[in-house]
């Protein structure tokens, strides 16, 4: 005997729906947080002299800063009636680098939804597609990730 | 810092210098204040375990930055990593040593980028590979 489908009709036409585009100042604080968190003591990253004689001319973000989650953008609001939620993963393509002082816009959207059968029962997985984009207009970064609700 | 890694240096089935890193529930407060993560199964352990978890779990991104940390260590400041991907598969407790591992499983030229790809992924005390994934690197090539 199967468990009912938790995926409708309604659910489906949220995809490709997008969340507003938000806004997110890199600052040298946040820089120095975020490595600081991860204890990555590579120069490239804290120290600003060192940075200034590389090809970047001084410091960048680890691409891992847009793995952080007030780096997703707004995701759409979506209601799934399932109560457990889970992050899954992602892929990132990184095209330039972040740099202190650059202000990001995130656009995020809902890729796909697809539910799937997981050892714990049901479970609808949610991807996003992300597109990060600089004050220059250049794309920076995009990616799709997925969550899912069980 | 690390010497620079060229693509000449690199040749498929090599394994990537492994970083062990030790997340304490310290460094996981660290992460959520430096990421915006406050999903309380990170730090609140009843919350967790309420959940039906064993315990406080390492945040997921918080390994993808640490699998950064282990290529960004390795390519040197003049190389680049392209390409990430990353699926979170268990459950990495803190507090133990998780050890973030890769291997190249392929090296080629393409649009003029000399391009080396590898698994890559991080591992629990038990040999788990709780985060596998992939990378693509950007590096230089000393036949430039």
């Amino acid at each position: 005997m199967s468990e009912a489908s938790v995926m409708t009709d309604e659910l489906r036409k949220q995809i490709g729906v997008a969340g507003e585009p938000l806004v997110v100042e890199m600052e040298k604080g946040m820089l120095r947080k975020f490595v600081d968190a991860i204890g990555d003591p590579n120069p490239l990253w804290s120290d600003e002299e060192y940075a200034k004689k590389t090809k970047y001319g001084g410091l960048t973000f680890p691409p891992g800063i847009l793995a952080a989650i007030m780096m997703v953008g707004n995701r759409p609001p979506i209601e799934i009636p399932l109560p457990r939620g889970l992050d899954g993963g992602g892929e990132w393509e990184f095209f330039e680098p972040i740099r202190p002082g650059d202000t990001l816009t995130i656009e995020c959207k809902i890729g796909d939804l697809v539910e799937r059968q997981i050892s714990m029962g049901k479970a609808i997985f949610i991807y996003h597609d992300t597109v990060w984009k600089n004050q220059k207009g250049q794309v920076v970064a995009t990616s799709r990730t997925y969550g899912l609700k069980y | 810092m690390a010497k620079q890694l060229y693509y000449e240096d690199v040749e498929v089935g090599i394994d990537i210098p492994t970083l062990v890193k030790h997340p304490t529930t310290q460094q996981l407060v660290k992460w959520a204040g430096a990421s915006g993560d406050y999903y309380q199964i990170h730090y609140d352990k009843d919350f967790a375990i309420a959940t039906g978890l064993d315990g406080i779990i390492v945040h997921g991104r918080l390994k993808i930055a640490f699998l950064v940390q282990m290529l960004t260590d390795w390519i040197g400041d003049e190389g680049k990593v392209k390409k990430l991907a990353c699926q979170h598969r268990g459950m990495d407790l803190p507090a133990v040593d998780m050890k973030c591992k890769g291997k190249v499983t392929n090296k080629h030229v393409k649009d003029g980028e000399h391009c080396v790809e590898c698994e890559i992924w991080t591992e629990n005390p038990e040999g788990r590979k709780t985060a596998p994934g992939t990378a693509t690197l950007v590096l230089p090539s000393r036949g430039k």
